[in-house]
């Protein structure tokens, strides 16, 4: 592996729900400061790989490192701080009857930290959210508005890896352009590491280094994102994906 | 091009709110022959609007107006309710997004076909079961004999729309008004989805609305296109010369799509001020 | 100045927590108050509150003594609502007793609603073996009519009007707990709330800041609407001897008492029942306001 120690690594991870083994034998070394992509079909487990890591799916074997510390299936503190995650519907994933200053200081109130009145107006300004937004429910706000409020509070507890669940698939193509200048500048400034899970590839070629294509529970090809961009994965799939989601109609 | 099937002009959908009323359509013209028209917006264009109220599917307190919202000789906004049931469904039908919601859970799929038929047309049940059998493989689905007796819940995204299309293509309308139908389907079930839906069109010389908020998608499937952006339609051009699109907003949008050999930076990002007047 | 007031409540981008507080109340009293029920219920319940913290200004008698000689007087100038089978004023007594009624409400609400809440989000939060036992539970309590219950309970605490609040209470809880657990499970897989549990908040946290704020509405609309039953449970276990004791001016009690007479002096009964009648309305109207601006399921959005 040499002297680079990988932010996420995945040793045969295999994740259920109930009976259903929904993800097997999934191996991933995801290098820090890296975007990953992980692509597939509805039901190919890439959600279920993220879900896994977060421990919202807590039913998985195998060996899940974050920064070389192995993983257990709990939800602690120093987990929180360190990786954190932004769902795909900014409509479901906002607490209704909170305001956005709720929302952004309730992650440092439950870590301790006392000034929430600095850090929230900062966050706000640097996730591109006008200061006069800071009082008003999710209902007051658009759809493009709620997923900045959603990025800015997964990076309130300032994490070094941030796991992206179909960001910007709820949004109006001119709004998902500005988020994804967003996720892009921030990765930037902060130095951050994305996995993201998507099913347009048009997305991952614009914020990704790297991609995995999933099926059926299982991963298919690990590339380059220039192989994407270029149409020369090796997988038949991989290319299969790539076809369908340039020209939709085969008529 | 002969009479159309559908003729439109000055469509305004308003709704009262506590701040005055509200336009959210704001006279729309088109008319619709035998063709596949798209119809392209964001979300609050009002195009899922603009579809509805063409079947007078927009709720109270919400008002629909219009200088003209002819079809087959008969003015769409003054017949009464009586005749307007017999023209949703059996001459203008819509799909909707989601299959999920629109299909009565307690029913099987084939009774459901059925039920449209039996509706608008007195026929024997063995003709009906039939008619639904031969609409179920219309639209590709493989075991008709199986999934006509299957429930809603127990057949997967892409089939449901499948069982959406035959139950609203089979009493043959006129005008078929998609409305997102395969926005909550994976990308590669959408092209079938698509195909069938064309294929259908064409066969029975139909016209199509197809509302989706996908400017590519739009452009590979329709004869001809209508941008809608806060009620209002902003471009209207034939599907091949969308990229000779005039209105800023159009081409602001088809810029800020991602591409798959993207080697931009940064997303150019709509300026809505370069069109709007306060 | 008033409208500037307003326009303060009413903007959309408030500058403080305060005012987005205050504007957010204003916003839900302006929605009751487009609602001619729910007006009516809350003057009816404005004017119960009143007439309790007030009771020796409106009560044009003594409540409690009374001259044998005016006894089983109609309703006439004197003696407004006529008077009992001890010469004591009625209109009088029903002043009073909206203390009593009052305090029974409350301290009901005050116990049962919590209890129920805090069981209800628990059981559906964890799920699994917690779930069932506490739904158990919960199932044993519902299983029995209420008012044999209650008066089980009084029949084993003795008597008084301590004893009917706790006995109501105990036979109250189940009820919300059934509908904040419902709540809570369409909450609980939420992706909100999957997101405040990454932020690694304590499943304590989860439910009692984020989860219990989303099922008091529907509970609070229960509990306004099921004001009126209390009141007739109370007044029943009054009504049986059971509840509040002579002297107290309980309403059901004062029926109880009326029923000897209610073939010839009518009042006696009736007036009490009446004033049962006018609150348990009340709360209804009240209730349903309520639910009409406060439920999300409703679809009314403000």
């Amino acid at each position: 592996m040499g002297n680079g120690m990988s932010a996420i690594s995945l040793k045969n991870l295999d994740v259920s729900y109930g009976d259903t083994r929904v993800v097997e034998g999934v191996s991933l070394e995801i290098a820090e400061g890296e975007c990953f992509g992980l692509v597939g079909e509805s039901g190919s487990g890439k959600s279920t790989v993220l879900r896994a890591i977060t421990g919202l799916a807590p039913d998985w074997e195998g060996e899940i490192d974050l920064f070389g510390q192995p993983r257990d299936k709990s939800i602690d503190k120093r987990f929180a701080a360190l990786c954190q995650m932004v769902f795909q519907d900014p409509y479901g994933s906002l607490h209704p009857r909170q305001t956005v200053d709720a929302t952004l200081s309730e992650p440092l109130a439950i870590h301790g930290i006392k000034d929430a009145d600095r850090r929230v107006p900062e966050m706000m300004e640097a996730c591109g959210l006008d200061p006069r937004f800071r009082f008003r429910l999710p209902h007051q706000l658009s759809g493009g508005q709620r997923q900045r409020v959603a990025i800015a509070r997964a990076l309130m507890l300032k994490p070094k890896i941030l796991l992206l669940d179909e960001p910007t698939s709820a949004l109006d193509v001119s709004v998902q352009a500005e988020i994804l200048n967003l996720l892009k500048r921030l990765r930037r400034e902060q130095g951050l590491t994305y996995v993201i899970v998507t099913h347009d590839l048009p997305v991952v070629s614009f914020l990704c280094d790297r991609l995995a294509v999933m099926r059926q529970g299982r991963i298919v090809e690990v590339a380059d994102v220039a192989a994407l961009k270029t149409n020369t994965m090796k997988d038949p799939y991989s290319r299969e994906l790539v076809e369908k989601s340039t020209t939709r109609i085969t008529a | 091009m002969s009479e159309p099937l559908l003729d439109v002009q000055n469509l305004r959908v308003r709704f009262p709110t506590a701040t005055g009323p509200v336009e959210v359509v704001r006279g729309v013209s088109f008319t619709l022959g035998r063709e596949r028209l798209g119809i392209v917006g964001e979300s609050g264009s009002g195009k899922s609007m603009t579809g509805r109220s063409i079947l007078r599917l927009i709720r109270k307190p919400g008002e629909v107006t219009a200088d003209r919202l002819r079809f087959d000789g008969k003015d769409l906004l003054s017949i009464s309710e009586r005749e307007m049931r017999k023209v949703r469904g059996a001459r203008i039908s819509m799909v909707m997004q989601d299959p999920k919601f629109s299909l009565n859970p307690v029913m099987t799929v084939g009774e459901q076909i059925g039920e449209a038929l039996a509706v608008h047309e007195k026929l024997p049940r063995r003709q009906i079961r039939e008619r639904v059998l031969t609409m179920l493989e219309a639209v590709q689905i493989r075991d008709p004999e199986r999934v006509f007796g299957l429930y809603p819940h127990e057949v997967s995204g892409g089939m449901g729309q499948r069982v959406m299309i035959a139950m609203m293509l089979i009493p043959e309308p006129a005008i078929l008004i998609a409305d997102e139908p395969t926005s909550a389907l994976d990308v590669s079930v959408q092209g079938e989805v698509l195909k069938i839906i064309d294929e259908l069109i064409t066969r029975n010389g139909m016209g199509l609305i197809f509302i989706s908020h996908d400017l590519h998608l739009v452009s590979q499937f329709c004869d001809r296109i209508l941008v809608m952006y806060r009620g209002e339609v902003v471009e209207q051009c034939a599907a091949s010369e969308l990229d000779k699109a005039s209105h800023p907003y159009t081409r602001g949008l088809l810029a800020s799509v991602p591409q798959l050999n993207e080697t931009r930076e940064l997303l150019p990002v709509l300026d809505r001020s370069q069109w709007e007047t306060a | 100045m008033s409208m500037t007031t307003r326009d303060w409540l009413l903007t959309e981008s408030p500058s403080s927590r305060m005012q987005a507080r205050l504007g957010r109340s204003y916003r839900v009293l302006l929605a009751l108050l487009r609602n001619p029920l729910a007006v009516i219920g809350a003057v009816i319940i404005i004017a119960l509150v009143v007439l309790a913290i007030f009771a020796p200004w409106f009560a044009t008698h003594s409540p409690y003594s009374g001259q044998l000689t005016n006894r089983l007087q109609p309703p006439s100038a004197e003696f407004w609502l006529g008077t009992d089978e001890l010469g004591r004023d009625i209109w009088s007594r029903i002043v009073y007793g909206a203390r009593i009624t009052l305090m029974i409400v409350l301290l009901v609400a005050a116990i049962a609603a919590p209890l129920g809440l805090v069981i209800g989000a628990v059981s559906g939060y964890f799920g699994g073996w917690t779930d069932r036992i506490l739904m158990g539970i919960t199932d044993v309590f519902l299983s029995m009519p209420k008012l044999i219950l209650a008066l089980a309970f009084v029949a084993a605490l003795g008597p008084g009007i301590e004893n009917a609040v706790i006995a109501i209470a105990i036979t109250s809880w189940p009820a919300y707990a059934r509908i904040a657990r419902a709540e809570t499970l369409t909450f609980r897989n939420s992706e909100f709330i999957a997101a405040i549990r990454l932020q690694g908040a304590s499943a304590m946290r989860v439910i009692l800041r984020h989860i219990l704020p989303l099922c008091s509405s529907s509970v609070i609309i229960r509990v306004t609407l099921d004001m009126a039953g209390i009141i007739l449970t109370a007044a029943g276990l009054g009504f049986l001897g059971l509840g509040a004791q002579p002297p107290l001016p309980e309403w059901g009690a004062m029926i109880s008492r009326g029923r000897a007479f209610i073939l010839d002096q009518w009042w006696v009964a009736t007036m009490p029942g009446f004033a049962i009648i006018i609150v348990s309305l009340g709360f209804c109207f009240l209730g349903d306001g309520l639910r009409d601006v406060l439920d999300p399921k409703s679809g009314g959005k403000q």
